[in-house]
């Protein structure tokens, strides 16, 4: 049977981040896969040389829309590497909320994506539903729902309010039954087991080999998390287990998303309870010649900043390292031997960013269409949908 | 394995290897290698000690051009950085992807903004830049010039 070419993308800026897939396939299955990227290479690391240390923290919250505060922490941890100063404890406390309430919010905007794209409209609806209380919630602790502007190299800009605690306390338990429904409605539907178990699977070793990060090697066995294995905020104060799962596939990775949102809750909740007073700013005057590096655990794993000096008020030099750098290679392991129908969910289950996705069409190595993007998301729903039929 | 066991293990193994071996706090370590040096130092790091591949950082020093390699030992909670200094003119360096995956894309992203030849690489060609981009402009070089007079970018300050 010929082969045919099915580009995915490349240009759609409505979500995170523009990429291409130029999916290969034999009949129904996938057999080659290539990824482009840099649709929307904005050279922020070159901006940020020109940028003073304050201003940078502001450039780079603008990298990601919905991890906006884990380039910041990053980038203050790498600034703080180079001037060897520690942070006040108020202030990596307040980091921890705000980091920990951008995990939930990320996480169930996955999940509701996710749902969408498997033909569960009403989880979307749902979850997205949820989202809201946790976006209000950052809204009364930050003034912003998004955007928080709270970090800077040394401490925090603002700080928290104690009168707003009762009511963001009431809001993040507000959603709490609601998730545990959700939870039990995903985690024991036979559909989604049928549909998700055993796709898309990434080994420990194609893990290990791609270094992938956070929740993408944490499905599959590979129990690495920054805020475990860097002491740093007020993660190591506070009681919380990392979630690891062995299977790799898609419904593992859900797993892990689903009950890491459980111990976000419980991590803010914590902090704000046990919220020490003081100081939020150790104000850093200079910062010396030097290099350092800063890592945050981001929604979807690892952030990596790396960051030089030479003594001015710039950065001579500002490497940014996100995540989906690591974790988007692994599709060449995961979608290769998939049916086309599985291929959404499983570029979807890394967490990249769904404005490709819905970009799909299928063409003819001679430019014939064949699917839509349109097509291809009523392909996996309906592929749901046979299943269902079935059981 | 601890800490200290570590750091005379790497000095010991790769004697002839290190030009200068900078232990700068407890949870960094910063080695600087020569560059024939680094799939050997690489593997024995990514392999044996089982190590996860950060990322590469490489910039222009001006004099030369430099590429450190971060990598991380969880259960030491250190970052091992291997530093390498490349000739400015012609900066070509041994690839690290056919010994691991997760260094293919990095490669091709220093590659395209800093023009590093990475010899053995399976697939050395652009990730970010636009196939408009002329040919041997490198964006991340000191000495960039702006080529695109109509282009619209931040000026900053």
């Amino acid at each position: 049977m010929a082969r045919s070419v099915i580009p995915i993308g490349p240009y759609h800026p409505l979500q995170e981040e523009p990429e291409y897939f130029k999916l290969t396939v034999d009949g129904e299955k996938v057999v080659d896969i290539e990824v482009n990227i840099g649709y929307n290479h904005r050279g922020i690391e070159k901006i940020s040389e020109l940028k003073s240390f304050d201003q940078v923290t502001f450039v780079i919250e603008r990298i990601c829309g919905i991890c906006s505060t884990s380039h910041p922490y990053a980038y203050t941890r790498a600034v703080e590497d180079i001037a060897q100063v520690e942070v006040p404890e108020r202030a990596k406390y307040i980091r921890t909320i705000i980091a920990e309430g951008e995990r939930i919010h990320s996480h169930l905007l996955w999940l509701g994506l996710a749902g969408h794209f498997l033909g569960y409209n009403t989880i979307y609806m749902w979850v997205w539903k949820l989202r809201e209380e946790i976006l209000d919630v950052m809204e009364i602790l930050s003034g912003n729902r998004n955007h928080y502007a709270m970090f800077k190299p040394g401490g925090v800009r603002r700080d928290l309010n104690p009168d707003d605690f009762p009511l963001v306390l009431k809001k993040i338990d507000s959603i709490v039954p609601t998730l545990d429904r959700l939870k039990k409605a995903i985690l024991d539907d036979p559909v989604l087991h049928a549909r998700l178990k055993g796709i898309g699977i990434l080994t420990k070793e194609d893990a290990l080999d791609y270094s992938a990060l956070g929740p993408t090697a944490r499905a599959s066995g590979v129990a690495k998390d920054v805020r475990k294995d860097v002491s740093y905020g007020a993660y190591d104060q506070i009681d919380w287990d990392m979630i690891v799962t062995e299977n790799g596939d898609v419904f593992d990775k859900v797993v892990v998303r689903v009950l890491e949102t459980y111990e976000s809750i419980k991590i803010v909740k914590e902090c704000l309870k046990n919220l020490p007073p003081g100081e939020i700013d150790c104000r850093i005057k200079d910062i010396p010649p030097g290099e350092g590096i800063g890592t945050h655990e981001a929604p979807r794993g690892e952030t990596f900043h790396y960051v030089r000096s030479d003594g001015t008020n710039r950065p001579v030099r500002h490497k940014v390292r996100a995540p989906t750098f690591m974790n988007l290679p692994t599709c060449h392991s995961t979608v290769i031997g998939c049916d086309i129908a599985d291929a959404t969910i499983i570029l979807a289950s890394i967490d990249p960013c769904y404005c490709c996705t819905e970009r799909m069409t299928v063409v003819t190595p001679d430019g014939k269409q064949l699917y839509t993007g349109k097509d291809l998301v009523r392909l996996s729903q309906e592929k749901t949908k046979k299943l269902k039929r079935m059981l | 394995m601890t800490r200290e066991e570590l750091v005379s293990d790497l000095k010991e193994r790769f004697k002839s290897d290190i030009i200068d071996f900078y232990d700068r706090s407890p949870t960094r370590i910063y080695i600087e290698i020569k560059p024939e040096s680094l799939v050997k130092v690489a593997s024995y790091i990514f392999k044996d000690l089982k190590a996860r591949f950060n990322i590469a950082s490489a910039l222009d020093a001006k004099t030369h051009i430099e590429i450190l390699y971060h990598f991380t030992l969880e259960y030491l909670r250190v970052l091992v950085s291997l530093r390498v200094k490349l000739n400015r003119d012609r900066p070509k360096i041994d690839s690290l992807a056919p010994v691991f995956k997760g260094a293919n894309w990095i490669e091709r992203e220093m590659n395209e903004l800093l023009g590093i030849d990475f010899t053995g690489h399976p697939n050395l060609k652009r990730l970010l830049l636009p196939e408009s981009w002329p040919e041997g402009v490198y964006p991340l070089r000191a000495d960039y010039k702006e080529w695109d007079k109509n282009a619209v970018r931040d000026r900053g300050v």
